[in-house]
């Protein structure tokens, strides 16, 4: 599975933990919102950069007072069709004011990219074994026209008509 | 009527080079159908019983001339020579090519059309008040609302994905025609106490398996307001609304399962987060959707045009006309004439190319080159003249356009049913036509007032049977087609929910049990009484009692 | 076991088509091949699957047929609708071509 970070493929460094059983010293990992809750003290004792994994269906409340602490929030989309994560992106982003990686995984598919990074997210890794960072950068410039707010810093319409009549 | 700017057509130019791209990466097989779904139905695009479907929008109902014409054009190029106005105020075509529906698309774009989010799991095309800007006692065009919407609604990056379909509805007329009780979110424009304008905004209501009667979550929402409130609802729909079980995930299953007063808790919190940030429009952007929206150069006429009382003492075949088809128009002189789709045999909301083009042609010389589609399945042109009226009635005529029925027993609401969708349990049309041949007598129809058949030919309730005066849904009963009857529903500012009388009845025998319901509704009305009050004063018992008599 | 076919919708322009005794997909339902027993299904359903891994069907499945005089037709009524065309329009689908 490619990760696809600020427009490259790149190598995904994190060790992504499960439920138990050792964590190593000195890696980067994640861990499940359960881990997370059970071994908070112990987690935050580790030296190396800690991350998180949230199903669908573990909304942003459940860990946006706690977001300073990850440098890596990893969303899991069960499938394209679970539009939950879109939800809890932005919220992270701004209501939580996090700034970390936000990364989806699971069933990431091209066609949801550009909604996706329009939520906050910023890093991809995306389930068609063969993506590239080509086809992610023409995801990202298929649509140009944003009718709406959201986490990215695109201006939606509904100000860039007013900009180009000022400047008229 | 709104014209898209450089911004929009860029938008809906990008569109239609990236559905280009999907549907070649399908035929290709880059995508699975899976994956491919979805994405078809975001642009409208189904699989049907016999062929492709593609839905293309209409939002809240409005075309212009040029647009009429172009969906003629599509329908004689790519398709069978004839379009469906549905109930969404939109138009389906049942026959295109997959392969040539990036071209079709890119004809709508040519004149600011497109099918986006007119099928898939988001927020779907904005359906408002089919007289809007003509009718009296409207609060504000509907329609510069509905646009807002549309705009804010498209390629929503957040609600994209939601656990359902989502409809919105709008309407700014005391007289409900945009059915916005059984919507998931339906907006009634009204003034507070202090004259300020905003809507009352309803959640949860919808039909299918489960019909309810939107709930009232905001008896007052400042119009400034609407998109960050309506963020704030689709937020709290998108992040708990069920996604266990298809049946159960739309709006209005949280809504009854927490209850309303749960739901707007949530969303009232979820909106003090959100109130007065980006997401509301700014005033400048308000003011360019408002005045293009503004009435178009009506002339100053009498309130009564002398040559249009003449020809309706004159021609009582054209005065019968008058009575059932024009509404009365808040500009003196002028009227609202509805066009019937529904000529006695044929599928209700069906369409020529050569009528499209016909009523395009007669908007351009009548009526401002101005368009609705209702949907209760009609066109409307909504400024005529009242001197004029005569002439478009003639006009009409031969077009098979001018049958004077509107909201009586013969202008029927029918899904396309076991005809062409693969969901349907049973047909609809042909009921429909059935029921039309039975009351071709005009003066019966009329006395029998208004009355509103609807027809689903299954339980997702397309055809609104729900909201029928009489409802008829099709039912599959052992490999065979049978109809049950609801009576009491009502689309409108009084809405309600059908109550089913009894037992279905079979394909032969459905048209004969509408007769005995009307026949009973007949012998039980007050003078001047429409039927859906005889229903409510009287009950279901007398009518079960005559459908169900044992002979 | 009721006498079955495959049927399912082209991919590039959606007409309903059924799978026949030579592995080439029929407009006609009375063209497609007829089996009657599981195996037999289940293979045929096999061969309709890599029809749809090369793009040239979507959703494939099987239907029961019952004999007539032109050949099987389906037994449902939904699938007779949808061999021949709208029943409220006989000037369009198969029915209008003869089928």
């Amino acid at each position: 599975m490619p990760l696809i970070k600020d427009g490259e493929v790149v190598a995904d460094v994190w060790m992504h933990a499960g439920d138990e059983g050792p964590l190593p010293p000195d890696q980067p990992v994640t861990v499940p919102l359960a881990r997370w809750q059970r071994e908070r003290a112990s987690l935050l004792a580790r030296s190396a950069p800690l991350g998180i994994r949230l199903t669908s269906d573990q909304l942003a409340p459940e860990i946006g007072a706690d977001a300073g602490h990850f440098a890596v929030i990893v969303l899991v989309f069960p499938s394209f069709r679970d539009g939950r994560p879109y939800s809890t992106a932005r919220l992270l982003r701004e209501r939580y004011g996090f700034r970390g990686e936000l990364r989806a995984s699971g069933d990431v598919l091209r066609d949801q990219l550009l909604f996706m990074q329009r939520c906050g997210i910023d890093a991809f890794d995306i389930a068609d074994k063969a993506a590239t960072a080509e086809a992610w950068r023409q995801a990202m410039a298929e649509i140009s026209v944003f009718y709406q707010p959201a986490s990215d810093q695109r201006v939606p319409v509904t100000r860039l008509r007013h900009r180009a009549r000022a400047a008229e | 009527m709104y014209t898209y700017d450089a911004f929009d057509e860029t938008f809906v130019t990008e569109r239609v080079a990236q559905f280009r791209d999907q549907v070649a990466r399908r035929l290709s097989g880059e995508l699975t159908e899976d994956q491919f779904r979805p994405l078809r139905l975001m642009n409208g695009l189904y699989l049907q019983l016999h062929a492709y479907m593609l839905r293309v929008a209409i939002p809240y109902g409005t075309l212009t001339s040029i647009q009429l014409r172009r969906l003629a054009h599509i329908a004689r190029r790519y398709d069978k020579g004839y379009g469906h106005f549905t109930t969404r105020q939109n138009i389906q075509y049942n026959w295109p090519a997959l392969k040539d529906t990036p071209d079709i698309l890119a004809d709508l774009a040519e004149v600011g059309m497109h099918a986006i989010q007119t099928s898939g799991n988001c927020i779907r095309n904005v359906t408002a008040d089919q007289f809007a800007g003509a009718a009296a006692g409207e609060i504000e065009d509907p329609r510069i609302w509905a646009e807002i919407i549309r705009q804010w609604s498209t390629l929503h990056p957040e609600f994209s994905f939601l656990p359902r379909k989502f409809k919105i509805a709008v309407t700014a007329s005391p007289n409900d025609r945009a059915a916005i009780a059984v919507h998931d979110i339906g907006l009634k424009m009204v003034r507070d106490q202090h004259g300020e304008v905003g809507f009352t905004v309803y959640v949860g209501g919808g039909m299918g398996r489960t019909p309810f009667i939107g709930k009232e979550i905001r008896a007052f929402l400042p119009k400034a307001h609407l998109l960050s409130y309506l963020e704030a609802v689709l937020r709290v729909y998108n992040q708990h609304g069920r996604r266990d079980n298809m049946f159960k995930s739309r709006i209005k299953i949280l809504v009854h399962e927490i209850g309303a007063d749960a739901f707007r808790e949530r969303v009232e919190t979820e909106w003090a987060a959100i109130k007065d940030g980006p997401v509301e429009l700014p005033a400048e952007e308000l003011a360019r959707i408002a005045e293009q929206f503004a009435p178009p150069a009506f002339e100053t006429l009498a309130a009564v045009a002398p040559e249009f009382e003449m020809r309706r003492f004159e021609d009582r075949a054209f005065a019968r006309w008058a009575r059932a088809n024009l509404f009365p128009h808040r500009q003196p002189g002028y009227a609202i004439v509805n066009l019937s789709l529904k000529p006695e045999g044929e599928p209700p909301g069906d369409a020529s190319a050569e009528q499209m083009d016909a009523v395009a042609d007669l908007a351009d010389r009548f009526g401002f080159g101005d368009i609705r589609v209702t949907h209760e399945q009609n066109l409307v042109l909504p400024h005529v003249r009242q001197k004029d009226l005569y002439e478009l009635w003639q006009a009409l005529l031969p077009l098979g356009l001018a049958t004077p029925n509107i909201g009586t027993v013969t202008d029927i609401i029918a899904c396309p049913g076991l005809d062409y969708c693969s969901l349907a349990n049973a047909r609809s049309i042909n009921v429909a036509e059935d029921i039309t041949r039975r009351f071709s007598d005009l003066d019966r129809a009329h006395d029998l007032g208004e009355l509103k058949i609807k027809i689903s030919g299954c339980i997702n309730a397309c055809g609104h049977h729900h909201v029928g005066h009489i409802g008829i849904l099709g039912v599959d009963k052992k490999g065979e087609e049978h109809y049950q009857i609801t009576l009491g529903g009502d689309a409108t500012e009084t809405a309600s929910i059908g109550e089913i009388v009894g037992p279905a009845f079979s394909a032969a025998r459905i048209v004969d049990a509408v007769e005995t319901v009307v026949t009973t509704y007949v012998g039980h009305r007050a003078p001047g009484e429409r039927f859906l009050d005889t229903y409510r004063r009287i009950g279901m018992k007398p009518f079960k009692d005559s459908l169900y008599a044992t002979h | 076991m009721a006498p079955q076919m495959v049927t399912a919708n082209r991919l590039a322009d959606g007409v309903v088509v059924y799978l026949a005794a030579d592995g080439r997909w029929r407009e006609r339902c009375a063209d497609g091949h007829v089996v009657d027993d599981r195996a037999s299904a289940a293979q045929l359903l096999a061969t309709a699957e890599a029809a749809v891994a090369t793009c040239d069907v979507v959703g494939p499945y099987l239907i029961d047929v019952v004999p007539g005089d032109g050949g099987p037709r389906p037994q449902r009524y939904r699938e007779q609708i949808r061999a021949a065309g709208p029943s409220i329009r006989t000037d369009l689908g198969k029915q209008a071509e003869g089928y």
